[in-house]
C-alpha cells in the first residue's frame, strides 16, 4: 500500500513541523542583543578584521617580509618596509612595516595571509561591523589593526574590563 | 424593507465584508510569515509594531510607493489588465458566501449575514474562481518573458486538471443536501448525530474522502505549496508575476490569499457545517457566535494552508499531472458514485 505509506510519511513530516513551532527559537538577536557584541555570537575561528599582534615586549611582530602580500589572492595588502634603528625600535627583527594597509574593499577574508605569516604577526580578529558610506574608509591602516600593548606593560585600560568582569569576551579597542 | 433601505444595508454589508476580507488577507500574510518562521526556528516579523503586527501596513505602504515598472515589449493592455482580473475575481467570490444567520435590527431591517443569497451560490463561486485563472495565464503571456510564459502555461494546465476533481468532490455534498444554495447546504448540516457528533458532511454524510480530494484540488487551484508550480521560485524566478512590480504585484498577492480565504470559506460551508456551533446568551451573542464559529473554522483552514507550506516540498510537474488525473479524479468519481448509491438506496 504505497498510498498509506505516503500518507504516513506526510503525517510524520507535518507532526515534526507542528512540534517545531512550539520549540524555542535559536536566534541571535544581533542588533538588539545585550553586551558589547549586541547579541552576536562567534566561533573562535571566525575570520574578522585582522589584528596585528605584538610580542611580549610590546614590539610589533611584523618584520615586513611581504609574504602576506605575496599570498593575498585579492592583492589587498600594501606594505612599506623600514629599517629598525636603536632610537626607533618598532619590531624585534631588522625591519618593520612602516605602512601596513589592508583594503577591505577587496579582502575576501580567506586567511591566507594569516597562514603565510612566519612570525604570527597578522591574525584574524572578531571585528565584523565594517559597513561604511565611504569606500575609502575601508582601507585600514596599521594603527587601526594593531593589537593593544600587553597587559603587563600597563595597557589594561584599553581592554573592555568592565564588560569582561560581567562575562563578555575581551575585545581589544582598535587603534591603540 | 423599502428599496432605499435595502440598497443602504447592502452597501454597508459590502463595505464591511470587503474590509474584513482585505484585513484577513493582510493578516494571513503576517500569520504565514510568523508560523513558517517559528517552524523554521526563526522569529518571523518582529520589528514593526508589537509582534510585527503592523508589518502588513508597512508592506502595503511599501507596495504603494515602489516604482511601477512596465518592461518594454509587453502587451500593454493585457499586462495591465491581468492583475486586475486576478484580484477582481478573487474578491468577487466572497459576495455569495454566507457568514451567519438572518439578523433583525429593530423592526425594519431583516437581512442575511451575506452580501447576496444566490440560489446557485456554489456555481457562482466555481465559475468566478475559474475565471481568475485568466489573470494568471494572461499575465504569463503578456509579460513577454519565458519564465512568465512557462508559469502561465503551467497555471492553465494545472487549473484545468484540478478543476475537474474539485468540482466532482463537491457533487457528493450536493447530492446529500439537494441544493446549490450555500445557505441551504449549511442548514442541511444542522443538528447532531447521537446527540454530540454534529451532522457535518465530513462526519455524518460520509464525505471524508471528498473533503480531502477537495482540499488537495483546492491547494492546486490556489497555486499553493505543494502545487505552486506556476510560481516555482527555484525554477521560474517567480513564474507568472516575474515582470510585475509595486501594486500590480501586490494584486497578484492579494488574489492568491483572497482565493485561500474563499477556499477556506467554501470548505467550511460544505464540509464543516458553516456557522453551526454552540449558541447561547442574549440576541447580540446569538448573532455574533455563528460568525465566530465560521471565522474559527476558516482560520483552521488558513493555518493548515500555512502548515502544509512549512512542511511539504513542491511536486514535480509529471507528478502533479499523474496525481491529479490518476488519483484524485478516480477517487472523486468513486465518491460521487458511492454517495449517489447510498442516497438512492436510503430513499
Amino acid at each position: 500500500m504505497p498510498i498509506l505509506k505516503n500518507i504516513a510519511a506526510i503525517a510524520k513530516g507535518m507532526s515534526i513541523t507542528f512540534m517545531e513551532m512550539f520549540q524555542p527559537t535559536e536566534v541571535e538577536n544581533y542588533p538588539d542583543g545585550p553586551g558589547p557584541l549586541k547579541g552576536a555570537k562567534f566561533q573562535e575561528r571566525f575570520r574578522g578584521v585582522h589584528v596585528l599582534q605584538r610580542d611580549e615586549n610590546g614590539l610589533e611582530k611584523c618584520v615586513a617580509c611581504f609574504l602576506c602580500a605575496a599570498n593575498c589572492p585579492s592583492n589587498c595588502i600594501y606594505i612599506e618596509a623600514a629599517e629598525n634603528t636603536a632610537e626607533n625600535r618598532v619590531s624585534g627583527a631588522e625591519r618593520y612595516a612602516k605602512v601596513y594597509n589592508i583594503d577591505y574593499n577587496r579582502c575576501i577574508f580567506c586567511g591566507y595571509c594569516v597562514e603565510a605569516c612566519p612570525t604570527d604577526a597578522i591574525t584574524h580578529g572578531h571585528g565584523f561591523e565594517l559597513a561604511t558610506f565611504n569606500a575609502s574608509n575601508l582601507v585600514y591602516r596599521k594603527e587601526q589593526m594593531l593589537a593593544p600593548m600587553p597587559a603587563h606593560m600597563g595597557a589594561n585600560a584599553v581592554f573592555n574590563q568592565a564588560e569582561v568582569n560581567q562575562g563578555a569576551p575581551a575585545v581589544p579597542v582598535q587603534g591603540v | 424593507m423599502s428599496v432605499g433601505l435595502f440598497i443602504l444595508v447592502s452597501l454597508v454589508k459590502i463595505a464591511l465584508v470587503f474590509f474584513i476580507l482585505l484585513t484577513a488577507v493582510a493578516y494571513t500574510v503576517w500569520l504565514e510569515r510568523k508560523v513558517v518562521g517559528h517552524m523554521q526556528n526563526r522569529w518571523g516579523p518582529t520589528r514593526v509594531g508589537p509582534f510585527g503586527l503592523l508589518q502588513p501596513a508597512a508592506d502595503g505602504v511599501k507596495f504603494l510607493f515602489k516604482e511601477d515598472l512596465t518592461p518594454p515589449h509587453v502587451h500593454k493592455t493585457l499586462y495591465i489588465a491581468a492583475p486586475m482580473i486576478a484580484v477582481m475575481f478573487a474578491l468577487t467570490s466572497i459576495a455569495v458566501i454566507p457568514f451567519g444567520n438572518w439578523v433583525a435590527i429593530g423592526d425594519t431591517i431583516y437581512t442575511p449575514l451575506q452580501i447576496t443569497d444566490v440560489n446557485i451560490g456554489l456555481l457562482v463561486i466555481l465559475g468566478v474562481t475559474s475565471l481568475g485563472v485568466y489573470g494568471i495565464a494572461l499575465s504569463g503571456w503578456s509579460s513577454n518573458n519565458k519564465y512568465s510564459l512557462l508559469g502561465g502555461l503551467r497555471a492553465s494546465a494545472q487549473m484545468i486538471s484540478y478543476e475537474i476533481s474539485l468540482g466532482l468532490s463537491l457533487v457528493g455534498v450536493l447530492i446529500l443536501s439537494g441544493s446549490f444554495s450555500l445557505r441551504e447546504i449549511v442548514q442541511a448540516q444542522s443538528g447532531h448525530f447521537w446527540g454530540f457528533i454534529p451532522k457535518w458532511n465530513i462526519f455524518y454524510g460520509g464525505q471524508f474522502v471528498a473533503f480531502f480530494v477537495y482540499l488537495m484540488a483546492a491547494y492546486a487551484e490556489t497555486n499553493r505549496i505543494p502545487f505552486d508550480l506556476p510560481e516555482a521560485e527555484t525554477e521560474l524566478v517567480a513564474g507568472y508575476h516575474t515582470e510585475y512590480s509595486a501594486m500590480k504585484f501586490a494584486m497578484f498577492f492579494m488574489a492568491e490569499y483572497a482565493n485561500m480565504v474563499t477556499v477556506g470559506c467554501l470548505a467550511t460551508l460544505l464540509f464543516l457545517g458553516g456557522w453551526s456551533g454552540p449558541i447561547f446568551g442574549p440576541y447580540i451573542l446569538q448573532v455574533l457566535l455563528p460568525v465566530f464559529w465560521f471565522v474559527a473554522k476558516v482560520f483552521v483552514f488558513m493555518f493548515i494552508y500555512i502548515w502544509v507550506r512549512g512542511t511539504l516540498p513542491r511536486f514535480r510537474y509529471d507528478q502533479l499531472m499523474a496525481f491529479g488525473w490518476k488519483f484524485l479524479l478516480p477517487v472523486a468519481i468513486a465518491n460521487v458514485v458511492i454517495t449517489a448509491l447510498i442516497v438512492a438506496l436510503r430513499s
